[in-house]
């Protein structure tokens, strides 16, 4: 019912700022094409991009922020075609669903004369964007690794759950074990969770039966680390000093972090809330009286007890 | 030579029939070997437990698959049917907790809720096939994509997530055991027995078996060919929504990601337990050995080092199509043909 609702509103919201921006001709039009959500990271994207747009509609009543959500390249390419042809952007801000197949449509958007912002995912041509918003995938390895060596000693074990294999999930993980290097800390085996909470509680399970002694996980993934947490509790190997380390900022592991969980003390910052970031950067192009083009990439801040509430948002589904 | 062939009479054919069985067996008991030279800890009752567990939910919708099958037909929706299920579940129970409060009651409302929903959509899908006439592959194709859908949208693209309240009550039913056995295994056991002894022992197992050797002689044979088929569907819909109610207390959330690929695992675990794909011949037994042996592989590879993370998919592929080869191959039986 509430999702029903929420499109209601969504559909009279869309309807209305169409209508105010064929009343005045001067308004400044941008286009926010992004993947339709199917996971939750995605869906917090989603959320944040909304929130964005109302507030940046409410604080410049000539700025019209359009957003637009696909659920394939194909689909996006079209969308980033109709936002020139139909809406006639002055910008775009696009998180591309692939590389390859986005960079040629993101370059005709560009040569229509419109700014653009590409976030998370660069295209795999250099020097089309005027903006780059993304996380920090390395740094996001670095960190957990970081906090690690900051809480074990030498001859402590620690296990790795990794995401699906990918680039990103390469990145981080190189970059953990580059930080990890002459630590002292055993890292008993790597596998893959696929960022995916059963699959965390299997390979976690599977660690716990095999491995009589960890004495931490790194979990990368908020998701993964619920389905590790839910293994500890099951063997019951959650006491003991054991922690689990996570990442991104799901909206209940920052809770936990707030109420002082001691199972998993701090989380990672990889935020879906990065689209508004683009947002912002983007209008302020029009609006501010300095300059913002350039690359903006953003910190895999440590969340802990003390900084979690700037990072908690109870309205997100992420 | 005569000799040979008058031994092999009708004793010969059952030796094949033993054969075939013992297939699967054979290739399970390979694989705890290989696990336990990797690491004793395999064995160990822990993992055991664990490992059982695991195979409860592909298990039990593999009960269920072995029916379609069997009878001609294919369900492709399960994966995505048990996410939608487990939301759906997980949204009434939230919302009856004001009502109701935590307590059985509210755990119970949801179990029947989840079985009601099975069997409907069980129903949809033997509907569409035989009233409809459309081919099960494409029918379950189109409600795969429906029930998965349907979950990302209830879960506003998110993650739904069961109320810390009922977690509590719910938890047992996953976690607790009873006379050693975890729950999950006790399920699994009884879906499997009233699997096994409807298969083989009931006319309707019977039925199954004739319309998936050749629909049309069943049909003239007077067998209501509609009636039993759209009952397979129905089997399946109740053993996924049995899965399901396991499965959500275990994380208790559901999300556009619950029970991705499923549908092939069953499949897989009902063709390694020697089900004829294209039908006509069902093993319940065989099924549970191969639900089994697919939990197992997972397993092992998580508990050694050896194997690149990457080539996971490959050595599971690699042991699947063996496993099909052990009971399929010619290599036991001698060269020389049977008498016909």
């Amino acid at each position: 019912m509430k999702t029903l609702r929420k499109i209601g509103s969504m559909a009279l919201v869309g309807a209305l700022s169409l209508g105010a921006g064929m009343a005045a001709a001067d308004t400044i039009k941008i286009g926010v094409s992004y993947p339709t959500p199917t996971h939750a990271w995605a869906a917090g994207m989603n959320w944040h991009a909304e929130q964005a747009e109302k507030r940046l509609e409410q604080l410049y009543p000539d700025v019209d922020l359009i957003l637009v959500n696909s659920p394939d390249p194909n689909t996006q390419a079209s969308a980033l075609e109709d936002l020139v042809s139909v809406h006639q952007i002055d910008a775009l801000v696009v998180l591309p669903f692939e590389s390859e197949p986005l960079t040629d449509p993101v370059l005709n958007v560009k040569q229509s004369g419109a700014l653009i912002t590409v976030v998370d995912r660069g295209l795999s041509q250099p020097g089309i964007e005027d903006i780059y918003v993304a996380g920090n995938n390395p740094e996001l390895g670095r960190v957990s690794a970081e906090y690690m060596k900051g809480r074990l000693s030498d001859g402590d074990n620690i296990v790795v759950l990794r995401g699906i294999p990918t680039l990103i999930d390469n990145e981080r993980f190189d970059a953990f074990m580059a930080e990890m290097d002459g630590s002292g800390v055993n890292i008993l085996d790597h596998k893959h969770a696929n960022w995916n909470r059963d699959d965390g509680f299997e390979v976690m399970q599977d660690f716990l039966s095999r491995f009589p002694d960890i004495d931490a996980v790194w979990a990368q993934d908020d998701d993964i680390a619920i389905g590790v947490v839910a293994a500890l509790k099951q063997a019951g190997r959650d006491g003991d000093g054991m922690f689990v380390v996570g990442g991104a900022g799901m909206k209940e592991t920052i809770k936990g972090i707030m109420d002082g969980d001691e199972l998993v003390p701090v989380d990672v910052l990889y935020p879906p809330s990065m689209i508004a970031t683009a947002m912002d950067v983007t209008v302020a192009a029009f609006k501010s009286n300095g300059p913002v083009a350039g690359r903006y990439i953003l910190g895999a801040t440590l969340i802990t007890p003390e900084n979690a509430a700037s990072f908690y948002f109870p309205d997100s589904p992420f | 030579m005569t000799d040979l062939a008058k031994e092999r009479g009708p004793k010969g054919y059952r030796m094949s029939i033993d054969y075939k069985t013992a297939g699967p067996a054979i290739a399970l008991f390979i694989l705890c070997l290989i696990g336990y030279l990797l690491n004793p800890a395999f064995l160990s009752e822990g993992n055991l437990s664990n490992l059982l567990t695991r195979s409860a939910f592909i298990g039990i919708i593999a009960v269920g698959a072995t029916f379609v099958i069997t009878a001609g037909g294919i369900d492709l929706s399960v994966g995505s049917m048990a996410a939608a299920i487990s939301g759906v579940m997980i949204i009434i129970m939230n919302a009856s907790l004001d009502m109701m409060g935590a307590g059985f009651a509210t755990v119970i409302l949801g179990a029947g809720c989840s079985i009601l929903l099975g069997i409907g959509a069980g129903w949809i899908n033997g509907a569409l096939t035989t009233k409809g006439k459309i081919e099960a592959f494409i029918v379950t194709l189109g409600t795969m994509g429906i029930y998965r859908s349907l979950v990302t949208y209830f879960a506003d693209g998110g993650t739904l997530s069961l109320d810390f309240a009922i977690r509590g009550i719910y938890r047992p039913v996953y976690y607790g055991s009873f006379l050693g056995l975890p729950i999950p295994v006790w399920v699994f056991i009884l879906v499997a027995a009233l699997g096994w002894f409807l298969m083989n022992r009931t006319s309707f197992g019977r039925y199954c078996t004739a319309i998936g050797s050749n629909e049309s002689v069943a049909k003239y044979s007077a067998i209501k060919v509609d009636r039993v088929k759209t009952l397979t569907y129905v089997i399946q819909g109740l053993c996924v929504s049995l899965a399901t109610i396991i499965y959500v207390p275990r994380l208790g959330s559901a999300s556009s990601s619950t029970g991705v690929l499923w549908e092939l695992e069953a499949i897989a675990a009902v063709i390694i337990g020697g089900t004829v794909l294209k039908g006509g011949y069902g093993r319940i037994g065989g099924t549970i050995l191969g639900a089994l042996i697919l939990t197992t592989i997972g397993n092992i590879l998580n508990f050694t080092d050896l194997i690149s993370n990457y080539l996971n998919g490959t050595m599971q592929g690699l042991i699947i199509i063996v496993a099909v080869w052990l009971q399929r191959g010619d290599w036991g039986k001698s060269r020389t043909k049977q008498p016909e």
